[in-house]
């Protein structure tokens, strides 16, 4: 049983420690500031007092719609990995024109102008 | 697990749909270089016709594939060659038009790609989820194209409008293909018809509740009253060329599904056959009335669309072989009458501050002669008259119904008819009997839009004159599918 398991016990334990990593090593290296925008509630380009009606910047919008794209690309490439030794030969091509498709449309968003914040 | 290897997979089933995408794709990708990005138009409409050409080799040669997710069969190829037709003439129209507008993006011929392609997945499959997801495909698409012209506030209110309704009819369509598969523990539409006779009574309730929501769920999708609200507000804020695809393409294609699901799956289930007749009744008269009192002429045509999805309704209400095709037939005459009013429309709105209002036909017949008589010749095809195809069809769906004793029926769709001479032949009075206060700005011709004429005209009045070709078409089409 526990070995069964154990690789999603060690999946688990490296999320974490992947995760404190992270934030600490941006507590001890990374600039901090306190005041102005920092308190603000919602710090993503949106006002959080004022007019309701004045135009909003999608730029925050347009970033986060093309992360889940790409990261839904991630989640449909997990399963076909763990059993792709027996999807053999046709099943990564399968899997190549999947990636080819999305990678097209990366292209595009580049071509586009999707990616530049200014 | 399935077994991928044993899975027929045959790639010539899927190459209309593959070159679509194809084309799409490199749209997207040379868009936006700079040496390339003027082939847009001209990369679509070959996509558009590497894909004709593979459908037309399907023609005749029923096939199923991919674990029985694709079937191709005539019926398929017929309302294919319709959305690819819809699509070859929707760029054609829309040239000097997206220019005109500054609207002239790679992203449109595109997105038309992509949206035809949902079309033909739609009418190619047997299976219910796959029907769904090729509607999804189709709508997508749909939902950005109406709000193209992204600084214009009617385009905006029209695409949030068709995004809000659509993806309401998408939830209760997902629901009804639900429910169905939890009563027949399928959703492949050969075998719940197979399986019919052996529902339980506890199934029923569920078999029904599914039926009625897969109905509401095209319903919304064709513009069937009582789910039409979002037709007009969406047909008239949409760019114009855009709207022309709409009132043909995905209703083509809703129509396949119904007709695939309720005409040939469904047809043994009793209750349908009110369902449809009340359905039919209500579409029409509702259509024709409201359009009666339209001052603009897409809002008008929009109404328009709805009464003729009512029209079908009744071919659909009929069944059988004679109904099917009446309504295939319909839908293939509709397209072409319709699209050349549209182009006429498109013209009108091309000028310098033009408008689709109606006081903007005023003293048309003065400066466009020629031009007056196709748009008269596209809104007599519309209202039904002899010798255009418009006639034929509206001919052919109520024999249809006759010969399967719908007879009120088919009175009342004939009083509908005449209720819908009254606001077509407006169209002629105001153009033709009435005087421009301020001088008439002319309109300019491209060749482009002189070919979409030189064919809508060709069909409209060659189908109306020698129709027995197209009949027997789509009759054959038929006849491989029972």
């Amino acid at each position: 049983m526990f070995e069964v398991f154990f690789p999603i016990l060690f999946l688990f334990v490296l999320a974490v420690v992947i995760a404190l990593i992270m934030s600490g090593l941006s507590v001890f290296i990374g600039k901090r500031t306190k005041l102005g925008k920092k308190d603000e509630p919602y710090e993503c380009g949106v006002e959080p007092v004022g007019n309701t009606k004045e135009p909003v910047p999608v730029k925050f919008y347009m970033v986060a719609i093309l992360f889940i794209l790409f990261d839904i690309e991630v989640i449909f490439l997990f399963p076909w990995a763990v059993i792709s030794d027996r999807l053999g030969m046709f099943g990564f091509i399968e899997m190549v024109v999947f990636v080819v498709i999305l990678l097209v449309g990366y292209f595009y968003i580049l071509k586009r102008g999707a990616l530049e914040w200014d | 697990m399935i077994d991928i290897s044993t899975a027929v997979i045959d790639f010539g089933l899927i190459a209309p749909e593959i070159s679509l995408v194809a084309a799409a794709f490199i749209i997207l990708i040379i868009g936006y270089t700079k040496r390339l990005g003027k082939f847009c138009a001209l990369t679509a409409l070959l996509g558009i016709f590497v894909s004709f050409y593979y459908t037309l080799i399907q023609y005749g040669n029923p096939g199923s594939g991919f674990s029985g997710m694709v079937t191709s069969d005539d019926f398929g190829v017929v309302f294919r060659m319709i959305f690819l037709v819809t699509a070859l003439l929707t760029i054609l129209i829309a040239q000097n038009y997206l220019s005109l507008k500054r609207l002239n993006k790679p992203e449109f011929y595109a997105l038309i790609c992509f949206s035809t392609m949902g079309m033909m997945v739609m009418a190619n499959s047997t299976d219910l989820v796959v029907m769904f997801l090729g509607l999804e495909i189709m709508s997508v698409p749909l939902y950005v194209m109406a709000g193209f012209a992204r600084r214009n506030l009617a385009s905006n209110e029209s695409g949030i409008k068709y995004f809000i309704m659509g993806a309401f009819a998408s939830a209760f369509l997902l629901m009804g293909i639900a429910f169905i598969f939890g009563a027949s523990g399928t959703t492949d539409l050969k075998r719940i018809i197979a399986d019919l006779s052996y529902l339980s009574e506890f199934s029923h309730f569920y078999f029904y509740s599914g039926i009625a929501m897969i109905l509401i769920g095209f319903g919304f999708k064709v513009g069937v009253v009582p789910f039409h609200s979002w037709v007009p507000d969406v047909y008239q804020g949409a760019p114009t060329p855009i709207t022309a695809f709409f009132s043909v393409g995905p209703k083509a294609a809703g129509f396949a599904v119904l007709l695939r699901v309720f005409s040939f799956g469904f047809a043994e289930v009793e209750i349908l056959e009110p369902t449809f007749w009340v359905l039919a009744v209500v579409t029409m008269t509702v259509g024709n009335v409201l359009a009666l009192r339209q001052n603009n002429i897409k809002r008008m045509l929009a109404y328009s669309s709805i009464a003729h999805a009512g029209y079908i309704l009744i071919a659909l209400t009929a069944g059988g072989i004679e109904g099917v095709s009446s309504a295939v037939f319909y839908l293939i005459a509709y397209a072409l009458f319709n699209f050349g009013a549209f182009t006429v429309i498109i013209m009108m709105e091309s000028r310098s501050g033009g408008t689709t209002e109606f006081s903007e036909l005023k003293g048309l017949l003065k400066v466009h002669p020629y031009l007056t008589s196709i748009l008269a010749l596209f809104m007599f095809a519309l209202a039904g008259f002899p010798p255009t195809v418009g006639f034929i069809g509206k001919f052919y769906i109520f024999s249809a119904a006759l010969k399967n004793g719908f007879i009120w029926l088919t009175l009342i769709g004939v009083m509908n008819s005449f209720i819908s001479v009254y606001y077509y032949l407006r169209v002629i009075k105001v153009s033709c009997f009435e005087d421009s206060d301020s001088e008439f700005a002319p309109m300019s011709m491209t060749p482009a839009l002189m070919f979409v004429l030189f064919i809508t005209i060709l069909g409209t009045l060659g189908l109306g004159i020698f129709p027995d070709q197209i009949l027997e078409f789509s009759k054959t089409a038929l006849f491989a599918f029972l």
